[in-house]
């Protein structure tokens, strides 16, 4: 990401450039240390003020809360403040990891975003090989818009899209189960349905976004390639599993390995809305966000629920850092730092 | 997108107008199964609440109905204050975290600017690490005050270190030696940068400027945390608070209405989420071309 060679290029720069700015020749020679302070600022500090209202939300928002962390150690009181409450050592944690939550939100967050990493690689390539062997490009602009479109719908009304589906009463799904003579299913408190259900609403909302990621891939492949293996007679599936796949390869496995990155954290929207957060389903759907946010809304158990997220943040952090290395190593220009 | 089929036999050629059959059938099918949920629910908004209740959501409306856009056209206010909190937040938040994100990315992307590299890791570090929502939440509600205002839904968003550093890499590809001679010229930093760099970079801020639109428009998330009073729910908030009630719209005028009609409240409920997603459908269909370009610089530079 920063390359040491810039900075080299830079300092070449800055000493010619600014001798005709400084009036006295002695400064050249031997500049003070009050002088060079003083040129630096002139020279740095305007680029300085530009920055500084986005540096001073970052640290407001990002870095101000860093310290908060601390509340995972402490038996939090609002009435005694963060610095105020008395510390407990461990004892969130030791609870959290004494019940079962602890383990299943972990196993739950861990599996569901593994499928969804596996699923939503399988519909993107798939979406975006048959993209790829459209001839007419209206047709194909019109199907990729279609496949595009949930990627803009918030999470809120895709629970609304769920909703007409699945409740009991009158939803779509339990109509045409009656009509083929199956009984009836109370979907919003039968956990075992929800991994299909939480796949296909991620998957829809998610393929459209990255079979376009895919399909750029594919067109940035040259033209050559396939022309040759026609000449050779290969069939056209022969070139897919031959000349399509192993050069997107590369594409793909960082992506992948960039998710894992992230398998810790879920995304909120989709165990929140669409399941319309209902305590039922929690079995199969609490995953760790949820928890924490459970923690705050109405347990109202702070210190259990910071323990919660101070586990998310440092496995997370870990899992980047590890899947990071792994890119590097396979493209350095891919990888995040 | 094309690949070359030049061979011109007759037989390859029937092959390959199957092929197109079925690869263009395979993808009608899955444009339908994608558009399936939004029709569904535009279908039912425009189903009779009678006949809603008593057959079911339905792909095509047996008996169509507009009483569910009427109803809420008589007691437009919550709707309507709900579009202008949504409104208020996404441009305040997309322009000020353009111009506060544009200038950020423009200092670091200056590879004579000395703390370019410390800076870089300051904003890059908040990518890896977070406090966790339990300390954001009490920092904002106890040290900075922001329970129930509007501030609150807009400052936490207004710096996002990913369109930092795309805007950032953009700023780097721009000719140095125009801002070096206009500097020569003696234009000051705030001239180079709002003359020069901000016209010469309008692609690159499109994008962004896109993306934060959707990120406020759609946001769920920080009402969810800091917004009590009804009449600063945005539109997506006042979404879930309807779909969590059970009966809604009973204040105003409507509600007089109440004891001689029955409120459409299902098929209300499905046309109140047409009514705020329009926007950005619209957006989606005008300017899809700009999220993808900016989609493609963000994943295949990498940074």
């Amino acid at each position: 990401m920063i390359r040491l060679t810039d900075q080299f290029e830079a300092k070449s720069e800055v000493g010619p450039a600014s001798i005709p700015v400084d009036p006295t020749t002695d400064a050249i020679r031997q500049p003070s240390i009050f002088a060079r302070i003083e040129r630096s600022l002139r020279k740095n500090g305007p680029l300085f003020l530009m920055a500084l209202p986005g540096l001073v939300l970052l640290f407001v928002f990002q870095y101000m809360p860093l310290p908060g962390a601390i509340i995972a150690f402490k038996n939090y009181r609002t009435s005694e403040g963060i610095f105020g409450s008395e510390w407990i050592g461990l004892k969130n944690f030791e609870y959290l990891f004494k019940t079962d939550t602890a383990i299943r939100i972990t196993t739950n967050t861990l599996f569901l975003n593994g499928i969804f990493i596996v699923t939503g690689l399988i519909a993107s390539l798939t979406i975006a090989l048959l993209l790829n062997e459209v001839r007419s490009r209206s047709a194909a602009r019109v199907y990729q818009s279609s496949v595009f479109f949930p990627y803009f719908v918030s999470w809120v009304i895709v629970g609304y899209f769920g909703f007409a589906f699945l409740n009991g009463d009158n939803g779509l799904l339990n109509k045409w189960m009656t009509q083929i003579g199956a009984e009836p299913i109370s979907w919003y408190s039968t956990p075992k349905y929800w991994p299909y259900i939480l796949t296909a609403a991620h998957t829809w909302k998610s393929a459209g976004y990255w079979s376009i990621i895919y399909l750029a891939g594919m067109m940035g492949i040259n033209v050559e390639y396939y022309e040759a293996a026609q000449i050779d007679g290969a069939s056209r599936w022969k070139q897919i599993t031959g000349i399509t796949l192993p050069l997107l390869m590369p594409i793909i496995l960082i992506n992948v390995l960039l998710s894992i990155g992230r398998i810790f954290y879920a995304d909120f929207g989709l165990f929140y809305y669409v399941t319309r957060d209902s305590s039922l389903l929690y079995r199969a759907t609490d995953v760790i966000d949820t928890f924490v946010f459970r923690g705050l809304r109405s347990m109202g158990d702070f210190g259990m629920a910071a323990a919660a997220g101070v586990y998310q943040s440092i496995v997370g952090f870990v899992l980047i850092i590890v899947a990071n290395w792994i890119v590097k190593r396979i493209d350095p220009e891919k990888s995040i730092f | 997108m094309t690949t070359a089929h030049k061979t011109p036999s007759s037989s390859y050629r029937r092959r390959d107008f199957f092929t197109q059959l079925t690869i263009n059938g395979a993808l009608l099918l899955v444009s339908l199964v994608f558009l399936l949920p939004l029709w569904l629910v535009i279908s039912s908004s425009l189903t009779d609440e009678v006949t809603l209740a008593r057959t079911g959501f339905a792909l095509i409306p047996q008996k169509i109905s507009f009483d569910a856009y009427n109803f809420i056209r008589m007691d437009p206010g919550r709707i309507l204050r709900a579009y202008s909190v949504t409104l208020t937040t996404t441009t305040i938040g997309t322009i000020g975290g353009l111009l506060i994100m544009s200038m950020l990315a423009y200092a670091l992307s200056r590879q004579d600017f000395v703390w370019r590299r410390p800076l870089s890791f300051f904003v890059f570090f908040t990518m890896l690490f977070q406090g966790g929502l339990i300390p954001t939440y009490i920092l904002v509600t106890q040290t900075l005050h922001l329970k129930d205002s509007l501030l609150a839904l807009i400052l936490p968003y207004l710096v996002i270190p990913w369109y930092v550093f795309l805007l950032r890499t953009y700023f780097i590809t721009l000719p140095k030696e125009m801002i070096e001679s206009a500097k020569i010229d003696g234009a000051s930093e705030w001239r180079v940068f709002f003359q020069i760099v901000v016209p010469l970079s309008t692609p690159a801020l499109a994008t962004v400027g896109l993306f934060c639109i959707l990120m406020y428009w759609n946001d769920w998330w920080l009402p969810l945390l800091y917004i009590d009073s009804p009449d600063k729910f945005p539109l997506q908030y006042l979404l879930y608070s309807i779909q969590r009630s059970a009966e809604f719209m009973t204040t105003g005028d409507a509600s007089a209405m109440l004891q001689t009609i029955a409120l459409p409240v299902q098929s209300m409920r499905m046309a109140m989420a047409v009514i705020a997603m329009g926007p950005i459908a619209l957006v989606f269909l005008l300017l899809q071309r700009y999220f993808v370009r900016g989609m493609l610089v963000g994943s295949m530079k990498g940074e």
